[in-house]
């Protein structure tokens, strides 16, 4: 879509990670397609990432979702080298890390990158500050600049009066906090994140979201955000790349995701989601519906294509295509009855009218005392769409459309 | 017959060592005798009425530490022990056992000082090493089991009589949990603490002394005490070959089936001992 006019920050290319002594074998069984479980059987090797291919943008929060055991964290940790591919190459801003040398590694993960981990991987002996500070400590930057830009950061992060506790008696999520300012305080350009808020409760771990999506505004970096949570993924992702026993299955935005899982893997992490505050109104609209010309159509065209159509209700547009509102089968019959030559006087104006961004979940109260489709509509008040009652509801209860047309319709009928 | 003359290939090498490698042996010797004569020098310096004192005070200072000096918990635990320190050396003293005394403490620090100096680097290299590590685990072994008495019989052969035999002995002896409990620590540093530590780019000198060693510390702290525990336990062992003090005396209660003296310096050893140990186990504790 927008991609082309973003800058590459990340980008991965054939990466394999192979755990095992006869790594060569393994990857050549990999290669002529065969699964993970069937090499490790034949050599007993665990094949932890497959041929990834992918590119993070500059700027953007990627999510790397999968089960437990997928290589979600293996293929995080090829990133700053903690593990090291069996082949492959990855390039940050152009430059392949797989040929750094120990030196040039370590200026990387000083200078360019850094990683808050699952189970914080703090400094117990030491201070909130000191913690924080650590990286910028392992530089050798002098005592007074490295506390300044701690606390700096650590109120950044919403820990201001914890500057001199220890580590070990702060909660969980202070301690994420910690770790977060850690990452944060050595203005990385890239943060690494391995299930950072997996480890938290959920309602701090809710909190956490929000606040680390309010501080990306701020700081904009590229992330890399590992969780198996779909929540956690639609909320913070703007792409989401879905890996499965080390091969990555589908990247996309959450929406393409939820519309279009790749495959039933994907579908079986979809299903349990809420889908309502993800889908939007784009999603489930009918595109370029048949509509009501105002300055052209009158009664007698506008039956007709209801008629054809098989529609009781019309959208209605003036001649540059504005959106003027609906027009009704009995109306327009009493219209035609009046022998009026325009369905100007019947066109119900008053009625709601969305962008194609606006999740499911906020049209649905319209639907309480209104029983027309929403218009979906763009800045120019353009007509896209249509959202339809019954597309609201199967997206709500997770059923297709037809079915639920279907229900309805039964209900009536009794 | 099959007849295996192991015992005479170890004695074979050990006069050929003791020949050939006579300079670096006596090296060894002045450097030790320096170390231990030095130490009883500084202990004998004062007048045992103020060494008293002093190593009372630095009782108060260990056991106190972290729980405030003038607060209840700090007075309770520094105020006992710098109680027991001074009653426990005064019938030392009354007893006419000071120098004895003095002479353990400066045999026992001196071998633990060099045991630690040797074992903890040792640990930490085993414990970087998975290949080192399973070539010195045998050895330890061995070191700990074997009879110390053996040890004094080369050690006679390299350094003659006296406190240097003694000391090498010890040191021998009491190496293994220094070496052991350092690699123990490292190792068992949290696997996270390790990895997160080295994403922000540690050079590996970095990560062991800002990370590994301080978290290792109550770890090593630990082997520490167990050093000083094992080198005392040698004190009489390493007299039959001429070191001094209270193990001197006990030895010679035994070579006299004198009661008395074994029973008055076998008394010293044991308030020597639970100085050390309390010393040395609350230097371990405070730290955290
Ligand atoms: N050091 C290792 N040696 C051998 N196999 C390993 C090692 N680390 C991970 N693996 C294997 O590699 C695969 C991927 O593991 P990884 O930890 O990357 O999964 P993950 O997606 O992060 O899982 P989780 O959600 O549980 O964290 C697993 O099959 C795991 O057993
Ligand atoms: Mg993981």
């Amino acid at each position: 879509m927008e991609n082309e006019n973003k800058q590459v920050k990340i980008k991965v290319e054939d990466l394999n990670l192979v755990f095992g002594s006869r790594r060569d074998e393994a990857l050549k069984l990999t290669e002529q397609g065969m699964s993970k479980a069937e090499v490790l059987d034949k050599t007993g090797c665990t094949v932890a990432v497959n041929n990834a291919n992918y590119s993070i943008y500059e700027g953007e929060v990627f999510v790397v979702m999968g089960l437990s055991g997928s290589g979600k964290s293996t293929m995080l940790r090829c990133f700053n080298r903690l593990i090291n591919p069996t082949s492959g190459h990855i390039y940050i801003d152009e430059n392949d890390i797989m040929v750094l040398d120990e030196k040039s590694l370590r200026e990387m993960r000083r200078n360019k990158m850094t990683m808050v981990f699952q189970n914080f991987g703090l400094l117990p002996h030491r201070t909130v500050s000191s913690n924080v500070a650590f990286g910028m400590e392992i530089m050798g930057r002098d005592e007074n600049e490295r506390l300044e830009k701690a606390y700096k950061t650590i109120k950044q992060v919403g820990l201001q009066g914890y500057e001199e506790m220890m580590t070990g008696e702060l909660s969980g999520g202070m301690q994420q906090r910690v770790g977060l300012a850690r990452a944060l305080a050595t203005d990385p350009e890239v943060l690494l994140m391995d299930e950072a808020f997996s480890a938290l409760d959920p309602l701090i771990r809710t909190q956490m979201q929000e606040e680390l999506l309010e501080l990306q505004k701020k700081v904009q970096k590229t992330i890399v955000f590992i969780t198996h949570d779909l929540d956690e993924a639609l909320k913070l992702g703007d792409r989401i790349a879905i890996m499965k026993d080390g091969v990555i299955v589908q990247i996309g935005t959450p929406e393409d995701i939820l519309m279009e899982p790749a495959n039933d893997y994907v579908k079986a992490f979809v299903e349990n989601v809420d889908r309502s505050t993800i889908v939007t109104a784009g999603s489930v609209m009918f595109r370029n519906p048949p509509h009501v010309d105002i300055e052209r159509h009158g009664p007698n065209f506008t039956l007709r294509l209801m008629r054809e159509t098989g529609k009781d209700v019309l959208p209605v547009l003036d001649k540059n295509d504005h959106f003027l509102g609906f027009v009704v089968d009995n109306d327009v019959a009493e219209a035609k009855k009046k022998n009026k030559r325009s369905v100007e006087d019947v066109v119900i104006k008053d009625v709601p009218m969305v962008a194609d961004t606006t999740p499911v979940a906020d049209i649905l109260p319209f639907y309480l005392e209104y029983s027309l489709p929403v218009a979906v509509v763009d800045d120019e008040k353009n007509l896209i769409g249509l959202v339809s009652h019954s597309a609201v509801i199967a997206e709500m209860i997770g059923k297709e459309e037809e079915e639920v047309i279907q229900i309805k319709e039964g209900g009536t009928h009794e | 017959m099959i007849d295996i003359k192991l015992g005479e290939y170890v004695e074979q090498a050990i006069d050929w060592l003791s020949v050939n490698a006579a300079g670096f042996f006596n090296g060894i010797t002045v450097g030790i005798d320096g170390i231990v004569d030095s130490l009883e020098y500084i202990l004998m310096l004062p007048h045992p009425f103020l060494m008293m004192v002093i190593i009372a005070i630095i009782a108060y200072l260990i056991m106190g530490k972290g729980k405030g000096y003038f607060s209840k918990a700090g007075l309770k635990a520094g105020g006992g022990m710098a109680l027991f320190v001074i009653i426990g050396l005064f019938v030392l003293y009354g007893m006419g056992f000071w120098e004895e005394t003095m002479q353990t403490f400066a045999l026992v620090i001196a071998s633990a000082l060099l045991a630690i100096v040797i074992g903890i680097p040792v640990g930490i290299y085993a414990s970087r090493s998975d290949s080192l590590d399973s070539v010195i685990r045998p050895i330890l072994d061995f070191m700990q089991t074997m009879p110390p008495f053996v040890y004094l019989i080369p050690a006679i052969l390299f350094f003659s009589v006296g406190n240097v035999p003694g000391v090498v002995a010890t040191v021998v002896f009491s190496l293994p949990p220094a070496v052991r409990l350092t690699n123990l620590g490292i190792r068992g540093v949290q696997k996270d603490v390790v990895e997160a530590s080295r994403s922000f780019g540690c050079t590996d000198r970095q990560l062991l002394y800002k990370v590994q060693i301080p978290l290792a510390m109550p770890t090593i702290l630990a082997g520490v005490n167990q050093v000083i525990m094992l080198a005392l336990s040698m004190v009489v062992i390493a007299s039959m070959v001429g070191a001094g003090g209270l193990g001197q005396s006990v030895y010679k209660g035994i070579l006299k089936a004198d009661m008395a003296l074994g029973f008055e310096a076998g008394l010293g050893i044991v308030v020597v001992a639970i100085i050390l140990d309390r010393l040395s186990q609350a230097a371990g504790k405070s730290r955290k």
